[in-house]
C-alpha cells in the first residue's frame, strides 16, 4: 500500500444495494500516470465502482486509499474532488444553464470558498488557460452558447474540457465516446493518452475498438469484481471474459 | 478586488434600475411636501405609505428570488425573517413611547403592565437605542437562518422536504408569537408607535422620509443581489440550483453556498420587515402566517423568477392589485390570487419579465445571421419550472 507506484488502491471492497452486490469484493489498483481501460458487461459495477471513489456512494466494507494513506471511505464527494480526483459521468451532466466558457471557468482549480469566488476575477494566466482548453476540446466557436444547445458529443467534450480544466491527479472517464463519431472517438483516445502522460485516467468504455486505440492495461469486470486483467488481446482470448459476455 | 466586483454589479441594467429608484425617492416625497394639495400631480398622503410598503413588499421578494430562483432553494417560510425584521423594529419604535403610553410607565410597554409584569425581559434590552436594533433588524433574522440553514443543508434537505420545514418553521414562530408570555405583545402584537428617531411617526414629513429609505434600501439590496448574482458565486448558485450534486463533484461545498444564500435573503427580508412596521403601524403575529410567505412565492414567479428586475415589478403589481380588488370584492381576493398564480404557472412560466426577454432576445435573434443564434445567453429553459426540486 505505501508502494510510491500506487496512486489509488481497492482491496476488498463490496457493496450491495438492497441484498443485490453490485460490488464484490473489489480489488484494483491505479498507478500514477497510468492509463488503464475498465470494461465488462452492462450492471458489471463499473458507475459504482467510480461512484465508490469519488465518494457518492459508502462501500459496506473494503478500504480505499488515495496517494497512500488517505482513506477515501470516510471523505465527502466535495474532499475527493479538492483532493484531486476528477470525474465525467456516464451521462454527460454539464451546467446546461450556463456557456461553454462558464463551465469551464467553473471547473477550473481556483479556491472553493463562497468569498473567494464572489471577489475571483481571471487573471490573464486563467484565460489564457481556459483559451487552449477551449481549442484542445475544439470548442473555440461555441463558447459563448449555452451548454443546453451543445450535440450529445460536444458535451462529452465539454465535460473532458472541464475535468482538464480541475487539473486533477487522477481523472475517472465513465463511457467518454458514447454518441460520438468514429473521427471524434478517434481523437478521444489520442487526448486522454496526452492527458496520461502526466496523470492517472481510468477509462470505462464498452466501444472496443476505441479501447484498441488507448493501448493500455485492460480490467475486465463482471458481477462486481475483477475477472481478469492485462493488454486487450490478452484478456479477449480469456475463456471466462468471452463467458461473461456471451452468457448474457 | 471588492470594488471591481461592485463595478461589475453596475451592469447596463443594474444602473437602469438604480436610476429609476432614485427618481422615485426623490420624486414621490417631494410631490407629496412641495405640491399644494389638490395639485393633480401631487402624492395624496394616504399613497405615500402605501407605496412604501410596497416598496418593502419589493425587497422581500427580490430577497427570495435570490434563494429561490438563483440557487433553488423554494422558501416557504420568508415571512418568517421579514416579521422578526419587523418585530425588531417594533420593539424600538415600542420603547420610544416611553412614559406616554395609556399606563404613563416610564420603562415597560403598555401590554407589559397590563400583564402585570414588574420588571423588562432581557431580550428587550437596548432595544431604546436606534443603532442596536438597526442591528438587530438584521441579525436576528440573519442568525435564525444561519442556524436553520446549517442544519438543514449539511443534512442535504432539497426540495419539497425543505419547502415544507420553512413553512414549518414559520408556522411555529407564528404559534411563539401568538403568546402573551413570549413578552412580544402576543396577540396584539407591537403597535400605538409614537416617534421614529425623535420624528412624530404619523407626520408627513416622516413618511415621506420613510418611503426615501425604502427607496434607497430596496436600491442598495438590488446592487448586493446584483453583485452576487453577476459574479463567479451567483454561477455557482446556479449551477447548485441546476445539477446541484455535479457541482459537489467540481469540488465545491454546496451546503456553505446555501447558506450564504439563504442568511443573506434572510437579512435582506429583515430589512424590509424593520422599514414596513413603521409605515403600516403596527407588527402582530399574523405577518408569520405561512400565507404571508406563500404569497411572496407568488408575488415573485408572477414578476419572473431567476430576474433581479422580476420580484419586483411582481411585489409591486400583484400588491397594487390587491389593494385595487380589495377595495372592489374583499372576500374574493384569494380566489383572485390563487387565479393568478395557476394562470401565471400555466401561460407565463417564465413571469412577466422572463416572457419580455424571452421576446426580446427572439426578435434580436431574427435580425442576426444564423451562426450567432444559438450564441445569445437566452435565458435558462429550467427557470421555467415552478417545482423546488433541483434538476437530478
Ligand atoms: N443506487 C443504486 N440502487 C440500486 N441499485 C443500483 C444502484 N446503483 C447501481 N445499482 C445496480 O448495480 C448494478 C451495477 O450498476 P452499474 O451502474 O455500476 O453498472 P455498469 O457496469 O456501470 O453498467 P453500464 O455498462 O450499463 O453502465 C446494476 O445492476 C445496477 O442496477
Ligand atoms: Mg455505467
Amino acid at each position: 500500500m505505501s508502494d510510491r507506484q500506487t496512486l489509488l488502491y481497492l482491496d476488498g471492497v463490496s457493496v450491495s444495494f438492497d441484498g443485490f452486490k453490485a460490488i464484490n469484493n473489489l480489488s484494483l489498483i491505479v498507478g500514477h500516470r497510468e492509463l488503464q481501460a475498465i470494461i465488462g458487461p452492462n450492471g458489471a459495477g463499473k458507475t459504482t465502482m467510480m461512484d465508490i471513489i469519488t465518494g457518492k456512494t459508502r462501500p459496506d466494507e473494503g478500504e480505499v486509499f488515495f496517494e497512500g494513506a488517505i482513506d477515501l471511505t470516510r471523505l465527502d464527494e466535495t474532499a475527493i474532488a479538492e483532493l484531486g480526483i476528477g470525474r465525467k459521468f456516464q451521462k454527460p451532466t454539464v451546467f446546461e444553464s450556463h456557456t461553454v466558457w462558464d463551465n469551464l471557468a467553473l471547473a477550473l482549480k481556483k479556491p472553493r470558498g463562497v468569498f473567494s469566488t464572489w471577489f475571483y476575477h481571471p487573471s490573464q494566466e486563467d484565460v489564457a488557460r481556459l483559451d487552449e482548453i477551449l481549442d484542445i476540446i475544439r470548442l473555440r466557436p461555441r463558447r459563448d452558447a449555452l451548454a443546453a444547445n451543445l450535440s450529445h458529443g460536444q458535451k462529452q467534450w465539454l465535460e473532458i474540457g472541464m475535468l482538464l480544466a480541475q487539473d486533477p491527479k487522477l481523472l475517472l472517464v465513465d463511457e467518454p465516446v458514447a454518441g460520438m463519431t468514429d473521427a471524434e472517438t478517434v481523437e478521444t483516445a489520442k487526448l486522454l493518452k496526452e492527458i496520461a502522460r502526466t496523470r492517472s485516467v481510468v477509462v470505462v468504455e464498452h466501444d472496443m475498438s476505441f479501447v484498441r486505440d488507448l493501448a493500455a492495461r485492460v480490467t475486465v469486470l463482471a458481477e462486481g469484481s475483477v475477472l481478469a486483467q492485462g493488454s486487450l488481446d490478452h484478456v479477449s482470448a480469456d475463456p471466462r471474459v468471452i463467458e461473461s459476455y456471451l452468457g448474457r | 478586488m471588492i470594488t471591481k466586483t461592485l463595478l461589475r454589479a453596475l451592469d447596463g441594467k443594474a444602473l437602469w434600475v438604480l436610476a429609476a429608484l432614485l427618481l422615485i425617492a426623490i420624486a414621490v416625497p417631494a410631490s407629496n411636501l412641495a405640491l399644494p394639495s389638490g395639485h393633480p400631480l401631487r402624492v395624496p398622503d394616504h399613497f405615500v405609505p402605501l407605496l412604501g410598503k410596497y416598496l418593502t413588499y419589493a425587497m422581500l421578494a427580490l430577497a427570495l428570488d435570490l434563494v429561490w430562483g438563483f440557487c433553488g432553494i423554494l422558501s416557504l417560510g420568508h415571512g418568517a425573517f421579514f416579521a422578526l425584521g419587523g418585530y425588531a423594529m417594533g420593539m424600538y419604535l415600542m420603547r420610544q413611547i416611553g412614559d406616554r403610553g395609556v399606563y404613563a410607565h416610564p420603562i415597560l410597554p403598555d401590554f407589559m403592565v397590563f400583564l402585570n409584569w414588574k420588571e423588562l425581559p432581557w431580550f428587550w434590552y437596548g432595544f431604546d437605542m436606534f443603532w442596536f436594533s438597526a442591528v438587530m433588524v438584521v441579525v436576528a433574522p440573519g442568525l435564525l437562518a444561519f442556524v436553520f440553514g446549517w442544519f438543514a443543508f449539511r443534512s442535504r434537505v432539497t426540495g419539497v422536504y425543505l419547502s415544507i420545514i420553512t413553512q414549518a418553521m414559520t408556522y411555529a414562530l407564528m404559534l411563539a408569537f401568538f403568546r402573551n408570555d413570549m413578552g412580544f405583545g402576543g396577540n396584539n402584537g407591537l403597535t400605538d408607535f409614537k416617534d421614529i428617531l425623535g420624528a412624530p411617526i404619523q407626520a408627513g414629513t416622516t413618511r415621506a422620509a420613510l418611503f426615501a429609505a425604502s427607496a434607497v434600501a430596496l436600491g442598495l439590496c438590488f446592487l448586493v443581489c446584483s453583485a452576487i448574482v453577476n459574479s463567479k458565486l451567483g454561477k455557482v448558485l446556479v449551477a447548485v440550483r441546476d445539477a446541484e450534486s455535479r457541482t459537489r463533484f467540481l469540488g465545491y461545498r454546496v451546503e456553505r453556498y446555501k447558506l450564504f444564500a439563504f442568511t443573506a435573503s434572510a437579512m435582506m427580508a429583515g430589512l424590509a420587515g424593520a422599514l414596513y412596521v413603521p409605515q403600516v403601524g403596527i407588527i402582530n403575529p399574523g405577518e408569520f402566517a405561512p400565507a404571508n410567505s406563500i404569497e411572496i412565492v407568488i408575488w415573485t414567479a408572477v414578476g419572473g423568477r431567476g430576474t433581479l428586475v422580476g420580484p419586483i415589478i411582481g411585489a409591486v403589481l400583484v400588491n397594487a392589485g390587491k389593494s385595487w380588488f380589495t377595495g372592489l370584492f374583499p372576500e374574493f381576493w384569494l380566489f383572485a390570487l390563487g387565479g393568478l398564480f395557476v394562470a401565471v404557472t400555466l401561460f407565463l412560466p417564465r413571469g412577466i419579465v422572463g416572457t419580455l426577454a424571452d421576446a426580446w432576445h427572439a426578435m434580436k435573434a431574427r435580425h442576426r445571421p444564423a451562426s450567432l443564434e444559438e450564441g445569445s445567453p437566452r435565458p435558462p429553459k429550467g427557470s421555467a419550472r415552478m417545482d423546488p426540486s433541483p434538476a437530478e
